[in-house]
C-alpha cells in the first residue's frame, strides 16, 4: 500500500468575470515510504499547485479541487481544516522556495522549532529547546546553541532553508514535499541542501516529493520522474529510463535543447520551437501540438490519454521511436 | 538605460581612479611568479593561434569598484565599503566569447557594469579597442557608448512597458545619430527584428504583449540597432523557460559569427556559460580566481573554489549523478564589505593551508597555456601532494 495516493487530481481556479483555468488535470501518482519522487516541468505547468493540493493548502474559495488524495489510508480531500491541520503537523511537512517569506520574522528561529515540538509531540519548552538545537545540528546550522535564539533576518538564505528543513522534520514526518527548495540558492550551497535532503530521506525512510524545474537535480536525486506539461502529467518514469531513453516528444526536447556541462563545446543546441503560449487546450487535443516536431492531425483534435507503455506512462499519439530515445550526453 | 548614461557621464570620477590605479598596479608587481601575466600583452605573446595583440578588443586593468556604506540621517558618513569588485585583470579577444561565472554577490555584474562605466569604477582602467574609456568625459564618452552595449536579465523590467517596440529601438539609433532617414530606418528596423527572429508586425506591439524569450530578443534588437562591436549580457537566459533558453543561446551564437560581436557573457549558470564561452573567468569575492578556455576549465579546473563549484553542478544524467565525488563546501559566502584576509576563499577552502593562506593574497598568475590561477598551491593539489581535509564552517551574518 503506498503512502501517499494522487488518484485523478484536478484544481480549477475560479473567479468571477474570467474563464474558469485549469491548473491541474487529472494527475495521478503514488509514493512508498522512503521514495523519492520528482515533479518535473517548467514554470506554470501546475507544480506548485499539485502539491498545495496535496497538502490542503489552497484557498478555499476559488479553488476547486477534484480526485482524491489518499494519506496512509486516509482521504484528505475530506478532512476538516483541524483534522487537516493537525495531520499536516503530524505527518506531513513542506519546505518550500522562499524560506524567508514562509519564516515568521518576528520570532526566533528556535521558538519557531519548539512550538511544533510542543504541539504536535507534546514535549515541555525545556525538552523542545534542547530537540530543537539538535534538530538544527542535524541539519548542518553551524553553532545552534547559539543560532538557535536569532531571528530568520539574521540568517543566510541558505541557512534559513536548512531552518526550514528542521522545521519540516521537526514531528518526524512521513512525506516531506520540497518544492523548488533550492532554486533561491547559490550552486555551493544548493548541493548542501540536496545532499542533506537524501542523507535525511535514507537515514528516516522519509518519502520525499521533490518539485522543480531542474532536470539536473531530478537525476540526481529521485526515484521515479514525473514529467508536467500545462497542468498534466505527460511522461513518467524511472530516473534512468526517463534520462537515458526519454520518449515523450516534450521531456526529449527539453533534454535535448538544455546545455550540458559535461558536453563538448561547440555543438549548437537543439531547441524547442515556440513557447508555452502557443499551447492549445488539452480538451481539444495534445497541448504540446504546436510546439512539437512529431505532431500528427491526430494530435490537434484528439487529447492523448497517459497510458503505460515501455515501462513508463505516456501521454502520446506519437513518442519517440525507441531508437531516437537515447538522449544525447548519456555516458 | 539612456538614464542612466546621462547620470554617469556627469560623475567622471577620473581622479581617484588614477590613484587607485597606483596602487592596483604596485599589487600586481608585488609577486614572484605572477610577473606581467595579467594584461593582455604578456598573453598575447604566446601566440595563442588567431589572438595576435591586436585582436584585444578590450583590457581590464586592475578594475575596482567599491560602493561606501553610510550611516547615519542627518550626517551621513562612511563606515565602510563593499568591495564588490576588487582587483580585476582581463582581457576580452575581438570575436570571442568571455563568460564571467560566479555565485550570487560576486560582483559579476558590477564587473560588467563598471567595464561600460554604467557603474564608476573607484579604481583600475578599461581600454576599449586602444582607447583608454576609463579618463573620457561627455561628448566622447557617449559616443564610445556606442560599441559597447548591454542586454539585461530581466527583458520585462529592462523594456519600458509604454513605449512600442519601434520606439524602444528607434531611441538608441538617434542617439547616436543613426536614424538616418525614414525610409532606411524602417528597413533597418525590419533587418533587426528579422535577426533575431521576430516578424515586422511586432514594431508596433508593446513588451507585455510579448513571451519572455522574445522579450529577450527585443533585449538584443535593441542592442544590435546601434551597432555595437562588444554585447555585455548579464545573465540573458536565466529568467527565461528551460525550453526557450536554447533558442536565445544559439540566436546570440549566430549573431556573433554573422556579425563578428564579441561578448562578455555574465550568469551564474555554468552549463550555459561552458556552452557559450571560449575562455571563461571564475569569480569569487569581487576578484577573478581562476580564468582558463571553456574546454580546459571543465576538464582540468585546478582552483579549489572552481573545483568545488564544478562539482556542485547537478547533470541531468543519472550515471554521472551517481558516479559524481562531489566537493560540498561547508558555510556560507562571506561578506563582500568584510572579506577574508588572505585569500579570499581560505574560510571555505578544503585545501587551506597553514602557511600563506589566511596571510597572503594569491595573485592571479599565468601556470599554463591561458591558464590563470589565483592560488598558491595550485601545482601542489593538481599533483595531489596536497590533500582535501574537513573544513570548520565559519559563520556568515548577511547584513552587515
Ligand atoms: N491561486 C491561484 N489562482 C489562479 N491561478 C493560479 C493560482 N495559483 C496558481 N495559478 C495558476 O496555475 C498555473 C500553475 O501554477 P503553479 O504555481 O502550479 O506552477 P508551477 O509549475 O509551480 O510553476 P513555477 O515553476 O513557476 O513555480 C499557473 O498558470 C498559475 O498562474
Ligand atoms: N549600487 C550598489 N550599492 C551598494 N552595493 C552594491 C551596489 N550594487 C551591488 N552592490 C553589492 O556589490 C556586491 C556585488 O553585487 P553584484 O550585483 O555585482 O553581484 P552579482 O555577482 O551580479 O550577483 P547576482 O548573481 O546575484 O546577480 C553585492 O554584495 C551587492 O550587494
Ligand atoms: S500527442 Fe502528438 S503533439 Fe502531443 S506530444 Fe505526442 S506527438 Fe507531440
Ligand atoms: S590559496 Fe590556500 S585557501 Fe586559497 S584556494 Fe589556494 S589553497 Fe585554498
Ligand atoms: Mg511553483
Ligand atoms: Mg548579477
Amino acid at each position: 500500500m503506498a503512502l501517499l495516493d494522487v488518484r485523478d487530481l484536478s484544481v480549477v481556479f475560479k473567479r468571477k468575470g474570467t474563464r474558469p483555468f485549469t491548473a491541474v488535470d487529472g494527475v495521478s501518482f503514488s509514493v512508498e515510504p522512503g521514495q523519492t519522487v520528482g515533479l518535473v516541468g517548467e514554470s506554470g505547468s501546475g507544480k506548485s499547485v499539485t502539491s498545495l493540493a496535496i497538502m490542503g493548502l489552497l484557498p478555499k474559495r476559488g479553488a476547486e479541487i477534484g480526485g482524491s488524495v489518499t494519506f496512509s489510508d486516509t482521504e484528505l480531500l475530506t478532512l476538516s481544516d483541524k483534522q487537516l491541520r493537525d495531520r499536516r503537523g503530524r505527518d506531513l511537512g513542506m519546505v518550500f522556495q522562499d524560506p524567508l517569506s514562509s519564516l515568521n520574522p518576528v520570532i526566533t528561529i528556535g521558538l519557531q522549532i519548539t512550538e511544533v515540538l510542543e504541539r504536535h509531540r507534546g514535549m515541555t519548552r525545556k525538552e523542545a529547546r534542547v530537540e530543537a538545537a539538535e534538530l538544527l545540528d542535524r541539519v548542518g546550522l553551524p553553532d545552534p546553541q547559539r543560532r538557535i535564539d536569532e531571528y530568520p533576518h539574521q540568517l543566510s538564505g541558505g541557512m534559513r532553508q536548512r531552518v526550514l528543513i528542521a522545521i519540516a522534520l521537526a514531528c518526524r514526518p512521513k512525506l516531506l514535499i520540497a518544492d523548488e527548495p533550492t532554486t533561491a540558492l547559490d550552486v555551493t550551497i544548493q548541493a548542501q541542501i540536496l545532499s542533506l535532503l537524501s542523507e535525511l530521506v535514507s537515514e528516516t525512510d522519509t518519502a520525499l516529493i521533490m518539485i522543480t524545474h531542474d532536470l539536473g537535480v531530478v537525476a540526481g536525486l529521485c526515484d521515479d520522474v514525473n514529467v508536467m506539461y500545462g497542468g498534466r502529467i505527460v511522461e513518467r518514469a524511472q530516473r534512468h529510463d526517463l534520462f537515458e531513453r526519454s520518449r515523450h516528444p516534450y521531456t526529449h526536447g527539453l533534454l535535448q535543447s538544455i546545455p550540458r556541462l559535461n558536453a563538448p563545446r561547440g555543438e549548437p543546441l537543439t531547441p524547442i520551437r515556440g513557447s508555452v503560449s502557443d499551447n492549445i487546450e488539452w480538451e481539444q487535443g495534445c497541448a504540446f501540438a504546436p510546439r512539437c516536431p512529431n505532431a500528427t492531425d491526430v494530435c490537434w483534435s484528439e487529447p492523448p490519454e497517459l497510458k503505460a507503455d515501455d515501462g513508463r506512462m505516456l501521454r502520446c499519439h506519437n513518442p519517440v521511436a525507441i531508437g531516437d530515445a537515447v538522449t544525447e550526453g548519456a555516458l | 538605460m539612456t538614464d542612466e548614461t546621462a547620470t554617469t557621464t556627469d560623475v567622471t570620477g577620473t581622479g581617484s581612479a588614477a590613484t587607485d590605479m597606483d596602487v592596483a598596479g604596485a599589487d600586481v608587481t608585488g609577486t614572484d611568479v605572477a610577473g606581467a601575466a595579467g594584461t593582455g600583452g604578456g598573453r598575447s605573446a604566446d601566440g595563442d593561434g588567431a589572438a595576435g595583440a591586436d585582436d584585444v578588443l578590450v583590457t581590464v586593468e586592475g578594475l575596482e569598484v567599491h560602493f561606501p556604506i553610510k550611516r547615519g540621517i542627518v550626517l551621513e558618513r562612511t563606515v565602510g565599503y563593499v568591495y564588490a569588485v576588487d582587483g580585476i585583470d582581463l582581457t576580452i579577444r575581438r570575436g570571442e566569447t568571455y563568460g564571467l561565472v560566479g555565485e550570487s554577490g560576486c560582483g559579476k555584474t558590477t564587473m560588467g557594469r563598471g567595464l561600460l562605466r554604467l557603474v564608476e569604477p573607484t579604481g583600475g582602467r578599461v581600454v576599449f579597442d586602444d582607447t583608454d574609456v576609463s579618463t573620457l568625459k561627455g561628448e566622447t564618452l557617449r559616443k564610445s557608448r556606442r560599441r559597447m552595449q548591454m542586454i539585461f536579465q530581466d527583458p520585462l523590467s529592462s523594456l519600458d512597458p509604454r513605449q512600442s517596440v519601434e520606439s524602444i529601438l528607434v531611441e538608441g539609433m538617434r542617439a547616436h545619430g543613426l536614424d538616418s532617414g525614414k525610409e532606411s530606418t524602417r528597413a533597418r528596423l525590419v533587418e533587426l527584428l528579422d535577426s533575431v527572429g521576430l516578424p515586422e508586425s511586432a514594431l508596433h506591439k508593446y513588451p507585455h504583449e510579448f513571451s519572455g524569450g522574445q522579450r529577450q530578443r527585443i533585449g538584443i534588437a535593441r542592442a544590435l540597432a546601434v551597432e555595437p562591436d562588444l554585447i555585455v549580457a548579464d545573465e540573458p537566459v536565466s529568467a527565461l523557460d528551460v525550453s526557450v533558453q536554447a533558442q536565445v543561446l544559439n540566436l546570440l551564437e549566430e549573431l556573433q559569427q554573422r556579425l563578428g560581436l564579441t561578448y562578455l557573457v555574465i550568469a551564474h549558470d555554468l552549463a550555459v556559460v561552458r556552452h557559450i564561452s571560449d575562455r571563461i573567468g571564475v569569480m569569487y569575492l569581487g576578484s577573478l580566481v581562476e580564468e582558463a578556455s571553456s574546454d580546459e576549465m571543465y576538464a582540468e579546473p585546478m582552483h579549489p573554489y572552481t573545483k568545488a563549484l564544478l562539482s556542485a553542478v547537478p547533470v541531468p544524467d543519472p550515471t554521472v549523478e551517481d558516479e559524481r565525488e562531489q566537493i560540498l563546501l561547508t558555510g556560507d559566502l562571506p561578506s563582500p564589505a568584510n572579506p577574508p584576509t588572505g585569500c579570499r576563499f581560505h574560510t571555505r577552502c578544503p585545501w587551506k593551508q597553514d602557511t600563506l593562506c589566511d596571510t597572503d593574497r594569491p595573485e592571479l598568475r599565468e601556470v599554463g597555456d591561458g591558464h590563470r590561477v589565483a592560488c598558491h598551491y595550485a601545482e601542489d593539489i593538481a599533483a595531489g601532494r596536497i590533500t582535501r581535509h574537513e573544513v570548520e564552517p565559519e559563520l556568515v551574518h548577511p547584513d552587515t
